[in-house]
């Protein structure tokens, strides 16, 4: 098994050598002069000069990438071009709104979805099974800032119930934090637990179709020991993979969620990024969401042995 | 990582044969028919805009600055005194076009890479560490860092988003022709001397095609919602442009005293994915039933 994880921690190595790769290409390799395109349209022929020599962009390819990746090795994300503060500063500031989004939302929909997803295999083909089915396609077709304002709309302008938009953070009180991050979190999480309950319902049908359940029944198991202990457990594999996978959808989602309501977050740095055109602040929040991406999926498949004793590499 | 499940579930879709046109088709896959008919409908209106259309989509009217839907305005008005229905019908036309040149450009790249990674091995090694890196990305954000560098047009929102879709469809390519590869009947044509590219045509494109097609219904679904993204961050389609996304973005700011503009809108592309996206359960569920039943 240790050999195993060792060949998989290895494994992930190249791809993050690929997304750094990428990140740098992004702008390196994009046609145009980057100088110009991080100045803007209005900027003098001064202030893209002064951007160039900066950022070292008048130096060769090459040499930039060696910098580059150095300084990344060594933690340094570079400065923002518009606060002129280190990267590592701006994302240090706004961790914990997008973590307390992030880690809420993750925990309450696979707490969520998994059950929903295996009371809908059970009663396959009942109303119970064709409701759950029909919010999650609806929720792979919304748009999530579109949800954001239709639970807004409904649920803080005309029911009151909720704050519109804002964050409290966690030193102001546990009740004011979790208050503020109900509508959020529904928003952010909405497509994940579809993504996570049709796949559960799907693997949980197939193994109640195998044999041992059909014994597990006739030797007379109780309906919740039987799903629990021998449909869920069996259908654990697929399930952990697509939550791992599923996690680029919160990353991505957390941009979005994050502008909406006006979460201080890592989200919302990068959309300013963009409208300012602040490229070092753009890399960086692409290379840390990323990198925890392919951290939490080289946890899955080093879980997959844990869950599934069948798996010996 | 993913790379297990996604090869089972192409190699399960390989063995999918194109099922025979059969009586009271509709009738077993009503998901189709709920799916083609509603995108139909949005197809015919957003094509007959011009007709449909009750003011002129660019008409500036400072008097009636963002009214409720009433009968003169179906979907109220913008900031600008602008009809919403009139620049939602036009709009519907930017998200479909960019929606079916995504699903076409990535399908048609995805396919080649593909077929090249699972026909040559030292290709392989290289265009799969490349499409894992571009997908540990995660989707939005590759395309957003695309645009922040790229001049703001149609085609670099088409190409942004087709940058984050090829790497799906390459991965589904290359498991059906590594599973195919597998199978008698192609080393038998390897055997007999049949030239590689003559095998890749006659038989492995047509298995290819089947999951294929599915996957771009998916893939139009996911580059409709992706333009709507980045339009509605700043991101996307120049804001002179009225796209769907466009449209909801300029109504950001008067979300509190004029939802319509962004819920009316953002109900017709949630509608149009929906569309889509049923359309693909369902072709998929014609294509594998196996595969259908379980989902």
């Amino acid at each position: 098994m240790y050999g195993y994880v060792g060949r998989r921690i290895l494994a992930t190595l190249p791809v993050l050598a690929i997304v750094a790769i990428v990140i740098f290409a992004i702008l390196h390799l994009s046609p145009g002069d980057p100088a110009a395109v991080i100045a803007g349209d209005q900027a003098t022929p001064q202030q893209t000069a002064e951007i160039r020599s900066k950022l070292g962009l008048d130096r060769p390819l090459y040499e930039q990438f060696a910098v580059w990746l150095g300084s990344l090795l060594r933690g340094d994300l570079g400065v923002s071009i518009f606060s002129n503060q280190p990267v590592t500063r701006l994302l240090g500031q706004r961790l914990e709104p997008t973590i307390s989004l992030t880690l809420t939302t993750t925990i309450v929909m696979v707490l969520l979805a998994v059950p929903i997803g295996v009371i809908a295999a059970w009663r396959a083909e009942s109303w119970i099974d064709h409701a759950a089915m029909t919010l999650a396609v609806l929720g792979f077709s919304l748009p999530i800032f579109v949800v954001a304002y239709l639970l807004i709309y409904g649920l803080a302008m005309r029911l009151d119930v909720f704050p519109v938009q804002g964050y409290k953070p966690l030193s102001d009180g546990i009740g004011a934090w979790a208050l503020h991050l109900v509508l959020p979190s529904l928003t952010l999480g909405l497509s994940f637990m579809a993504l996570i309950a049709r796949i559960t319902r799907a693997s949980v049908l197939e193994v109640l179709n195998q044999d041992y359940i059909r014994t597990a029944r006739s030797k007379g198991l109780g309906t919740w020991q039987l799903l629990l202990h021998h449909a869920l457990a069996n259908a654990a594999v697929p399930i952990v993979t697509i939550i791992g996978v599923g996690v680029a959808l919160l990353l991505g989602g957390v941009v979005v969620t994050e502008s909406v309501f006006a979460i201080p977050g890592i989200g919302r740095l990068v959309v300013d990024a963009i409208l300012t055109r602040d490229y070092p602040v753009i890399q960086g929040v692409l290379l840390i969401f990323s990198g925890i991406y392919v951290l939490l999926n080289l946890l899955v498949d080093v879980l997959y042995v844990v869950l599934d004793p069948r798996i010996r590499y | 990582m993913t790379m297990v499940a996604e090869q089972a579930h192409a190699a399960k879709l390989t063995n999918a044969e194109l099922v025979q046109p059969r009586r009271g088709l509709l009738r077993r896959y009503p998901l189709v028919a709920i799916g083609a008919l509603l995108l139909l409908a949005v197809l015919v209106v957003t094509l007959c805009a011009p007709w449909l259309a009750t003011h002129d989509p660019q008409e500036i009217d400072p008097l009636t600055r963002l009214r409720a839907p009433s009968a003169e305005h179906l979907l109220g008005t913008d900031a600008l005194g602008r009809d919403v229905w009139s620049r939602a019908l036009y709009g519907g036309r930017i998200s479909l076009v960019v929606g079916l040149a995504v699903g076409l450009l990535a399908s048609a790249v995805g396919l080649l890479v593909g077929l090249v990674s699972g026909y040559s091995r030292i290709a392989d090694a290289i265009l799969m560490r490349v499409m894992d890196g571009l997908m540990s990305i995660p989707a939005i954000l590759l395309a957003i860092a695309l645009m922040a560098v790229w001049r703001a047009s149609m085609f670099t929102v088409v190409l942004a988003i087709t940058v984050v879709e090829v790497p799906r469809v390459v991965r589904l390519v290359r498991g059906v022709v590594l599973s195919l590869r597998e199978q008698t009947y192609i080393e038998a044509a390897v055997i007999a001397g049949t030239r590689p590219v003559r095998i890749m045509r006659k038989h492995i494109l047509p298995n290819t095609l089947a999951p294929l097609i599915v996957q771009t219904t998916y893939i139009c679904a996911a580059a409709m919602l992706i333009e709507s993204i980045l339009s509605f961050l700043g991101a996307g389609t120049p804001p002179e442009v009225p796209s769907w996304g466009n449209i909801m973005a300029e109504g950001r700011t008067y979300f509190q005293i004029a939802p319509w503009l962004i819920l009316s809108p953002g109900l017709l592309l949630g509608l149009t994915v929906l569309a889509v996206n049923l359309v693909g359960d369902g072709l998929r569920g014609m294509l594998d039933p196996r595969l259908a039943r379980r989902m």
